[in-house]
């Protein structure tokens, strides 16, 4: 983030000066954030609202009813979710770890002008970029080869390299002076202490990011219980959600149709609304502490070389 | 006397580069030997596209059977339909994409104030870390027809509500509606750090000239993202054939009515899959695969021939 304004560069009294470029520059972005932050305050309104109050008057921005009687029930019966969110966690972390670990290792030798393989190696990684054996023979090797399906291991192992996110590290090494890892072999250590102690340490910023988008993916993943997993001890936590809002609309079709009996409300809009917000909430809680290293060796360079 | 020492000075030498080269590669080794499992071997498995599949013998052992699983899709009514789904979705997205990510780039790069700038990227790449679950709940929240705030809207302004899980003509406006909103501000960010390695004075020199601020932009800004939207495309392009499963397997709720408008390659192989017609599904996937190589392989030649600098390999 340390551009330099063009404008600023002309003389710095042209700051306080009111611009109509960026006034209209400021409107533009002001409507774009309304249409980012309407959709999700009203998931969070709705998930506060009185279930009658919802059905009388539909959605909206501003709870009509304030309740909490979601959120009762949504933790009434917390095992499965408490289950699925332990799973979830425990994927994400040792998924993102060992990913980490093992690209910004693989990276290095890839980003050494002088290892004799390292073209052949790049190839080896670029090829899985551009050809797939797609979808099948993966589920098959998975299932029938590997017997990693109801396990904890399918969420951990399949997709640990990712050839794009390799290339964007392997560039970020590149940009490191020569005379750096020069210097440090002269010093008489060793690759791997280079790679660990030196290289990874300075480029924190892309590896940050990477890891970063890797946790997210994981922390999203509902197609892998989706093809993978029918034990629900090892349900993820986005196909938990994916589940219950089904089942809850189900459940609400039924009782619309005079099929449930038992005269409670089932207060399934909100409820809905709410399991959605607790499945989201901790990305949004940790989004912030990494914002600020995207901008930074996300550049994505050419693979040549 | 001399001779020995310099040989064997060249031996120590050779050890040297040799077992660096040992270490590098022992750092090599666990990725690529995931790679090999996880990425060559089911590349392997596409043979699978070629026989009758019977899962007690094996994918070796099964029978060859010709290209009879390629014509099940090629001859049916849904190849038409889903292939011209997916492409028109897939051209679509990539133009959309890039014209939306380097606008909102251009955009962040011209806004003066630091903070505003933090506030607007945040908000905007926000939905890029929410499972697709969650968009196509936000997305129902919109389109639910008895309590929804289009229908709201639409009704108090005199007019009947949409049933709009039922009405497949809206979806492909829906759907490229909701992608955009999802994918531009990532998509901006790596527009937005090439901007960081512009040449300020480029810039300056543009002012001291006279260009107002679109002759800067066409003829300074955009130029310096030329190579990295050429990177973008070429790939992008390798995807022509296949589209963003989750988009159009959970926004659309996977509601039948809507198939005609939102099947994609994607979505149909994954049904095939669920119907156990493991064979056929694996067809359609080596047919979007080699398309998508062929695709990047031909585009890439065509940059290189125009202007080596910037093509991808």
């Amino acid at each position: 983030m340390n551009k330099q304004q063009p404008v600023l560069a002309m003389g710095t009294t042209k700051k306080k000066k009111f611009s109509w470029g960026q006034a209209v520059l400021h409107l533009i972005f002001i409507i774009m954030v309304l249409m980012y932050l309407v959709p999700f305050l009203l998931v969070i309104s709705i998930s506060f609202s009185d279930e009658s109050a919802i059905i009388r008057e539909g959605y909206s921005l501003i709870p009509p009813e304030f309740s909490l009687e979601a959120y009762k029930l949504a933790f009434r019966n917390p095992d499965q979710m408490l289950q699925s969110y332990k799973i979830t966690i425990l994927f994400t972390l040792v998924a993102t770890a060992l990913s980490i670990l093992i690209m910004g290792v693989m990276a290095y030798p890839l980003s050494r002008s002088n290892y004799k393989l390292r073209k052949p190696f790049t190839f080896f990684v670029l090829f899985t970029m551009l050809f797939s054996g797609g979808m099948v023979p993966s589920y098959i090797l998975n299932v029938q080869y590997l017997h990693l399906n109801d396990t904890f291991w399918i969420y951990i192992l399949p997709g640990l390299v990712s050839a794009y996110n390799l290339i964007i590290i392997r560039t970020n090494y590149k940009s490191l002076p020569d005379e750096l890892i020069e210097a440090a072999k002269v010093d008489g250590a060793k690759e791997l202490y280079i790679c660990f102690k030196i290289v990874m340490p300075l480029c924190k910023p892309v590896l940050a990011s990477v890891g970063f988008l890797f946790l997210v993916a994981k922390w999203n993943d509902w197609m892998t219980s989706l093809l993978y997993i029918h034990d629900a001890k090892l349900y993820s936590l986005q196909y938990l959600l994916q589940k219950i809002l089904k089942e809850s609309e189900y459940l609400k079709q039924l009782a619309d149709t005079g099929q449930l009996m038992g005269g409670e409300v089932f207060p399934s809009e909100s409820y809905r609304y709410a399991m959605a917000l607790i499945a989201a909430g901790p990305v949004l809680v940790i989004f912030p502490f990494f914002q600020k290293y995207f901008s930074k060796g996300m550049t994505l360079g050419g693979v040549k070389g | 006397m001399e001779m020995v020492k310099l040989e064997k000075h060249k031996v120590r030498r050779n050890r040297a580069v040799f077992r660096e080269n040992f270490w590098l590669t022992m750092m090599v080794l666990p990725g690529a030997l995931l790679l090999l499992v996880f990425n060559y071997i089911p590349m392997a498995g596409v043979v699978m596209a070629f026989k009758k599949y019977n899962p007690v013998e094996g994918i070796w052992a099964s029978e060859w059977c010709g290209l009879e699983n390629f014509e099940f899709f090629f001859t049916s009514q849904d190849a038409v339909r889903v292939i011209r789904n997916t492409l028109g979705y897939s051209v679509t997205f990539l133009i959309l994409d890039l014209i939306a990510g380097v606008t909102l780039a251009i955009m962040f790069y011209n806004l003066r104030s630091r903070k505003a700038l933090k506030l607007y990227n945040t908000v905007v790449i926000l939905p890029r870390f929410m499972s697709m679950v969650i968009i196509a709940f936000i997305v129902y929240t919109l389109l639910n027809p008895s309590y929804g705030i289009f229908n709201t809207v639409i009704e108090q302004f005199g007019g009947t509500g949409v049933q709009w899980y039922m009405e497949p003509g809206y979806w492909p406006f829906i759907l490229t509606g909701v992608h955009i909103w999802q994918t531009v501000g990532m998509n901006s960010i790596i527009y937005y750090a090439s901007l960081m390695g512009l040449d300020e004075s480029l810039i300056e020199a543009a002012q001291l000239d006279g260009a107002n601020k679109w002759q800067q932009t066409m003829h300074v800004v955009i130029p310096h993202l030329v190579p990295v939207m050429v990177i973008t495309t070429i790939l992008g392009i390798g995807h022509l054939f296949s589209g963003d499963f989750g988009l159009f397997y959970q926004v659309t709720k996977d509601v039948g009515l809507l198939y005609p408008t939102t099947d994609i390659i994607n979505t149909y192989t994954f049904r095939a899959l669920q119907n156990g017609a493991l064979e056929k599904s694996t067809a359609v996937g080596l047919f979007q695969s080699l398309t998508g190589l062929i695709l990047v392989v031909v585009t890439n030649g065509i940059v290189r021939k125009i202007s080596p600098e910037n093509s991808m390999f």
